[in-house]
Order: C-alpha cells, then structure tokens, then sequence
C-alpha cells in the first residue's frame, strides 16, 4: 500500500473548497493505526477496500479503493451488439436486474426514438417497482446485519424476495439475470395468471412492511446508533451528485420519476419520503417509505394494466443500427439516477457504451461522513449508502 | 429551460471571450453539446454552476471517450505541366489527373460532463472539453472545485484514458491497480494474451489455443525447495 | 469388514460399529463451515442458499466463517478480478488444512460472460486447486446444495493411508501456493502451472 494511498495531505488543492472533506486532527500523541478494511470484509457488501487511519477508534484518514469487481463492462459493449450488452446490464446492479434492463432500453429508445407500447410501459413499472420492494427490504436486512442483528432481519427480508423472485422467474425465466427489456417493449408476455399471482404477492407487502416497521423502527439500539449518525448536508449532497434514497434523506426532493417523467409514471398518484436530518436514521426511513409507496404504484399498475402488443411493431430484431448520433437516458433506479450515455457511429456496436453508477457516486462523499466518527459508525455508514460493488466498478 | 443556442449565448455574455461551439447532435434525443476550449473551462463551469437562471448544480454523468487518429483518402484534381508529343512536336501542355491522398486528421481524446439542475429540475446541458492530441498533450482543467462528484468520476477517466485532469485533488487510478501501465479503454489498448476463447475453437481463436497449448508444453516445470512446483 | 445386516441389527442393540476412516470423514463432512467471501452475483444466490427457503444450514454449514483461520471451505462467488486475484489466494493459503474450494458460477470457472476483460481472471482454478465447479450464471440455490453434497460425497470418499490420500494428510504435498503478483499489464505468473494446465484443443 502506498503512503499516497491515504496521504491527507495540506497541499492548497486539497483545503480550499467548501466542498471538500474535513481535516481532522487525532487528539492525542502517538502513531495513527493504518487499517484496510476489506477487500475480504464481512460487511463490506463486496469486495471493495478501505484504507483508514485510526487515532484509537476515532477515524482520521478514509480514503477508498475501488476496482475489485472491475469486470470491463464498457470495454465488452463496445465488441458487442447493443442487445448482447443487455444480459450484461443485468449484472451490474445485481439485486435490480429489471431497473438495469429499463435504463439501458430507456437510452437505446431514447437515441433512436422508439415508442413502447402502453402494456409493456406498465409492465415496465410493475416489475421496477417490485424490484425497488425487494431491494429496500434487502438493503435494509443487510444494514441491520452489520449492526449486529446477526441475520434476522435480513431473513425476513429474504423471505418477502423470494416470493417476488418466483415472480420474476415465472415470467423472465431467471430469478435474479432477468435480461426482459428490449428495445421498443419487454421480451415476453404477462398471462392474466402471472397478473393474478402479482395481485396476491403485492396484497401481502403491506403487512410485510409493518412487520418490518414494527420490528426495527423504534428498535432501542437501532435509534440509538443510527439518529444523529453520518449526517450529510443537502447542498454537498447536490454538489457531489448523489442522488437516490440518499439525497432525499437530506430533505432534497429531487426523484427522477417526477422530474423527468419517464415511462407511465404521471399516471401513478405516488408520494416521495424525505428526510430531515440526513442521518443514517433518515435514510433507514426513507427506505421504508418508499417501499409504502411503490406498493400504492403496484396496486395502481396492477389494477389498469391494458391488453395488447408489448413490443413496438416497427422494432428490429436483427441488424439493429441506429443512426449516428449520441443520447444519455437515465432513470430512478433503487440506488439512486442509474444512467447510460451511447455514442452511436452508425455500426451494429456501440461506439461508446457508458454507465452511469448511482452506488460509486453516492460513494464520493463517504470519506465526509466518515472522518471523526468510530470506526464501529464506519461500516453502519457504508452500509446505510446501500451500494453495489458491480455497479461501482463495473 | 434554455435551448442550447440561448445557453452559448448566455456563457458568451457572462464570460467575456470565451470558445464556445455547439456540436450537433443528429439523433432523436437532441441533446446539443457545447464544445468548450480547455483554457475558458473553468470560468464557464462556475457560471453554469452559480448562473441563477440555469443553476446547474448537478453533475449527473462525466465521461471520456477516445477519437483515433484518422486516415483520410481524398480524390483531389491536380493540374500539371507535362511535356507530351502532340503530332509529332513536343510541347508543354497542362494535364488534370485526378490523385488520390491520404492525410491523417489527428484525434483526440474527449470529455463529456451531463449538468442537470436540481432546484429549477431542468437539465441536460451537455459540455464537452477536448484534448489537443492522444500522445503527450493531454490535459484537461478539473471540474472539481465546481462540482465534487467529478472527483472519483475524473480519476476514472484518467485511469481508462489517461487524461490528465489538472487541479485535480487526488489523481490516481480509480479502477486498475497502481502499477498498471495501460489506459484500457482506449482504442488501441491491446489485451494480454491470456487466454483461450472457448475449448471448441476454430479460425484465429483455434489458432491462438493451440500457441498457448504449445507455450504451455514446452515450458519447464521447476520445482521449489519445499516441493511445490511452480 | 462386518456385513451390512449385522450392522443394522448390532445398531438397533445400540452398538454402532464403523472404521476410524468412515468416522473421520463423517464427523468432517457434516460440519464443513464456509468462509464468508463473496465477490459478485453469485454471492447472492449464496445467501439466499443460507436463508430460510433453502437453508444451507441443516447440511452442516451452520455458521460462515469471516475468518479464513477457521473456516473450511472457500466458495469463490463472482468474477475474480486480476486485481483481486492475489488477495484469493493468500486468503486460501491462510486457510487452516483441510481445506476444499467450490467455483460457483462461471466466472470462477473459465471467467464467464466477462472472459474478454482485460481485469478478469479466467477462472479461479489457474491459482488454486478447485474441487467442486458449479455450472450457472448465477446457479440456483439448488445447484449450490447439489454441489455442497457433492463435496460431502468426495469426502466421504477420502481415504487416510495410501497414495491417493488427501493433501492434508500427505507431507509431500503441503505447501503454500505461490501468489501472483500485479505487474505492468497483466498478472504474473498468468497461471499456476502445477495446479492449472491449458485445458485440451479439439483440432
């Protein structure tokens, strides 16, 4: 490890700017313990590194290291079609498969101007929202775990995923890799019975989540260690481009399905959660909010579905080419504004295939939240940023 | 929200002689970009930032991608003076011939950052910086200071494609480790030949599986003090 | 060697008559304990394998080890990174003897959907000896249980004497496997030649 690795050093760069982090000074003598946290960590959601100096348990230098999972995601596109990188985007944001699918979709129709049908526009929302439930469930049963509930928690959250993968996998064919969106529609049809299953599965989240809100929320230890904890400030979350549950956990209301109206959503009557505090707590609670909230979007969806054609009638399936030119779609995924920017040269391939990553964004300010707290507050942080280590490095 | 012609009016108002062009954008999205010389990028970037009509306070996405060098062939008309036999005498007479010639256009290499306003929710304003060649000019002014989430997102650029970003707080590799010599993502970046495409191979990549099984034959085994081979 | 029959009958008299080799393995296979490293998708698949739909738990891997000191088993899940490659097999020489590996999913196995990155490493098995190799992308939690029985079968298999012994047992084949190291383009040695040769070429 070199020493610039966690070099906070003074250099005029590094201090001026109201929007860098903090220099913390260690309160007493002695030498700063020099820890790497990860990359095999058994709450580091992944193989992912940080390399902290210690003053005692007080954090005085974090700094992180990425690139652990970095699997050449770009670098493959730009060899492939645009449709062989869709099995690929599901593996980005491996918990949201289907969010992936519609970002890149959302992008391609974008560049070329493709309408979607309205019955693969609502089937789009239904399956995104589904995946939002089970991600927030997730995030919130792994966030418990590395306070120590020791897997209870996310047990309960499994068992409600499940139930929404046997969803997936009866329509999609795969529980977790869906690839469903194409460009212009979905892959394959919802049966009126895979409508009724949905029906049933979403009639059982509410009491899901109040099982969830009753178990955890005014939970003693979970108050105590989460409020007041890794607060972040809502203008240096809008200036490091955070984005997601973590940006409307600082009060910011900025939620891309309202602002950028994409897909079917202005037909939803949805509320968006937002924090006061920006605490760790804050973002706990917008989770669970939020999950409220996709469930009204899926009791609405589910109920107005229309018959027809799911995919755009004039869509090409083979020797796909759009015209030259360059488009950056994004949407609102669970972890926050997943988007894909495409250079198009004209060619079968795309010229340029980029990934926008919500989870190594919302990263930037981990080092601000982090420096002076324990280092027992550290992991309860990182988990509350609720990243994925396929979409920080790709 | 401004049409991309308002905006490069607005900047060229603001920030008195500033470059600023607008590159097309030919496909449906129409997200125009506004190419902007290195030296004024800065000074544009804080305006967009604190203007209070575009109030681009997000930085959503900031990119690099890589142009080559291009190989032009042009068919150009060229007049000479050529001395031919015309009925038996020499004379000087002025020929066209149509040549062929190859210039190389020298690329570059490019970064593209998407702003979006998060208190008027409008956006995008899509700028673009260029480098001056891929070789030894490349650098570019951090846009750090003006918005933080360029930090991790410019150190990615500059470990993919080895732009230098000046100003910058912490540039280092983002994603290879730091001894790697490479920058991946460019065009030319050749992969290491380590590997075998698939076990039922054909054409090249039956061609490459059979070096690497000769290579792999004809090395020696060595075997270590401890008996473990290598 | 005692017969079948008159174990069953010795048994239900309460004597329980067996070799010290079936005892061994049995005491060893019924409580393989994993170690906790998850690298990309297929972790996923493997805590859900360890959830209570599917319960890896009542096969005997109750509790997953953090710590390599004291686990048993290494479940490579996900791409393994160039970058991570190294920190894989120090963790793997760190483990304590015996000790098994299961290549879940196919990019512990030749690199899978991603075997033309630059950063990938084209499967596990270059750098360290692997025992069980699970097809699938992720692979159903299913097939991790199918897997987990089929390294309880291997070692039940196992003998304590002859050539055929395992590692652990066997002075001559103990050792630390060499770890690479990062270099200007690519990892060097790109390949353990002792444990991983170019797989056969069908001309």
């Amino acid at each position: 490890m070199s020493s610039s690795a966690i070099d906070n050093s003074t250099s005029p760069e590094r201090q001026d700017g109201w929007n860098r982090p903090p220099i913390i000074q260690p309160d007493g003598e002695g030498e700063l313990l020099e820890v790497a946290m990860g990359p095999h960590h058994p709450s580091t959601h992944g193989v992912f590194r940080m390399d902290v100096a210690l003053d005692g348990e007080r954090v005085i230098r974090l700094k992180p290291v990425f690139g652990y999972l970095h699997r050449n995601h770009e670098k493959i596109a730009e060899g492939a079609s645009y449709l062989a990188a869709m099995p690929y985007t599901d593996r980005l944001d491996y918990f949201c498969s289907l969010s992936n699918n519609w970002a890149y979709a959302l992008s391609v129709e974008k560049l070329t101007g493709q309408e979607v049908p309205e019955r693969a526009e609502y089937l789009r929302v239904i399956l995104a929202e589904l995946t939002r439930i089970q991600n927030h469930a997730s995030a919130i049963g792994f966030l418990m775990q590395e306070m120590g509930a020791s897997g209870t928690p996310l047990m309960y959250a499994f068992r409600e995923r499940e139930k929404i993968l046997d969803l997936f996998e009866a329509l999609t064919g795969s529980r977790m890799m869906c690839n469903y969106m194409r460009f212009g529609g979905c892959r394959v049809d919802a049966s009126a019975a895979w409508l009724d299953t949905a029906r049933k599965v979403v009639a059982g989240l509410p009491s899901f989540v109040d099982e969830i809100d009753r178990l955890l929320s005014s939970n003693e230890i979970l108050m105590a260690r989460c409020q007041g904890v890794g607060i972040l400030r809502a203008d240096l979350a809008v200036n490091a481009g955070i984005s997601g549950p973590m940006l409307r956990a600082t009060g910011v209301n900025y939620d891309i399905r309202k602002v950028d109206h994409y897909g079917i959503y202005d037909r939803f009557k949805f509320r968006i959660p937002l924090g006061e505090v920006g605490d760790i707590y804050d973002r706990y609670m917008v989770r669970m909010l939020e999950m409220r909230e996709s469930i009204t979007i899926l009791e609405q969806a589910l109920k107005e579905i229309p018959g027809g054609p799911i995919m755009d009638p004039k869509a090409k399936s083979r020797g796909f080419r759009p015209k030259p030119g360059e488009a950056y779609g994004r949407i609102e995924a669970p972890k926050g504004e997943l988007g894909f920017y495409l250079i198009s040269d004209g060619s079968g391939n795309p010229y340029r295939y980029r990934v926008r990553p919500p989870s190594l964004i919302n990263l930037t300010v981990l080092e601000d939240m982090c420096l002076g707290v324990n280092v027992a507050d550290v992991v309860l942080i990182f988990g509350s940023v609720d990243i994925v280590l396929g979409e920080v490095d790709r | 929200m401004k049409t991309v012609e308002e905006t490069k009016a607005a900047i060229e108002a603001a920030v008195p002689g500033a470059r600023v062009e607008i590159v097309s954008n030919p496909s449906v999205s129409a997200q125009h970009s506004l190419l902007i010389a290195p030296g004024d990028a800065l000074a544009v970037a804080k305006f967009l930032h604190d203007d209070a009509e575009l109030a681009l306070d997000f930085l959503s996405n900031a990119t690099g991608v890589d142009w080559p060098d291009k190989e032009i062939a042009e068919k150009v008309k060229v007049t000479r003076t050529v001395v031919k036999t015309v009925e038996g005498v020499e004379q000087s007479v002025e020929e066209t011939v149509e040549e062929t010639r190859k210039r190389i256009e020298p690329g570059y290499l490019e970064a593209v950052y998407h702003l979006y306003s998060v208190a008027k929710k409008q956006g995008p304003v899509v700028i673009r910086l260029r480098t001056v060649n891929r070789s030894d000019q490349v650098e570019l002014p951090s846009l750090t200071a003006v918005w933080r989430s360029a930090e991790f997102q410019e150190r990615e650029i500059f470990d993919l494609y080895g732009i230098v970003f000046t100003g910058h707080p912490d540039l280092r590799r983002l994603l290879m480790w730091d001894g790697f010599k490479d920058h991946p993502m460019r065009r030319d970046y050749v992969e290491p030949d380590d590997f075998e495409y698939e076990p039922t191979a054909h054409d090249e990549v039956l061609a490459r599986a059979v070096a690497h099984r000769n290579r792999d034959q004809r090395s020696e085994v060595r075997v270590q003090e401890d008996g473990a081979t290598l | 060697m005692v017969e079948e029959a008159l174990k069953i009958e010795l048994g239900k008299q309460g004597v329980f008559v067996t070799t010290i080799e079936e005892l061994y393995n049995w005491g060893r296979r019924n409580s393989v304990w994993p170690m906790q490293f998850g690298l990309a998708c297929c972790a996923i698949e493997m805590i859900a394998t360890t959830m209570a739909r599917y319960d890896l738990a009542r096969f005997g891997a109750e509790v997953f080890r953090p710590s390599p000191r004291q686990a048993d088993m290494m479940i490579i899940s996900g791409t393994v990174t160039k970058k991570m490659a190294p920190q894989v097999v120090r963790l793997y020489n760190q483990m304590a003897e015996p000790k098994y590996v299961i290549a879940m999913g196919a990019c512990a196995i030749s690199g899978g959907p991603f075997k033309q990155g630059y950063n990938v490493l084209k499967g596990i098995d270059r750098y360290i000896p692997v025992d069980v190799h699970i097809p699938g992308c992720p692979p159903r939690p299913e097939a991790l249980i199918e897997a987990f029985m089929m390294l309880q079968k291997k070692i039940s298999g196992q003998h304590l004497t002859g050539a055929d012994r395992p590692r652990h047992l066997d002075a001559a084949q103990q050792g630390e496997f060499p770890v690479p190291v990062q270099g200007a383009h690519d990892l060097e040695p790109t390949s353990n030649k002792g444990v991983w040769t170019v797989p056969v070429v069908i001309q």
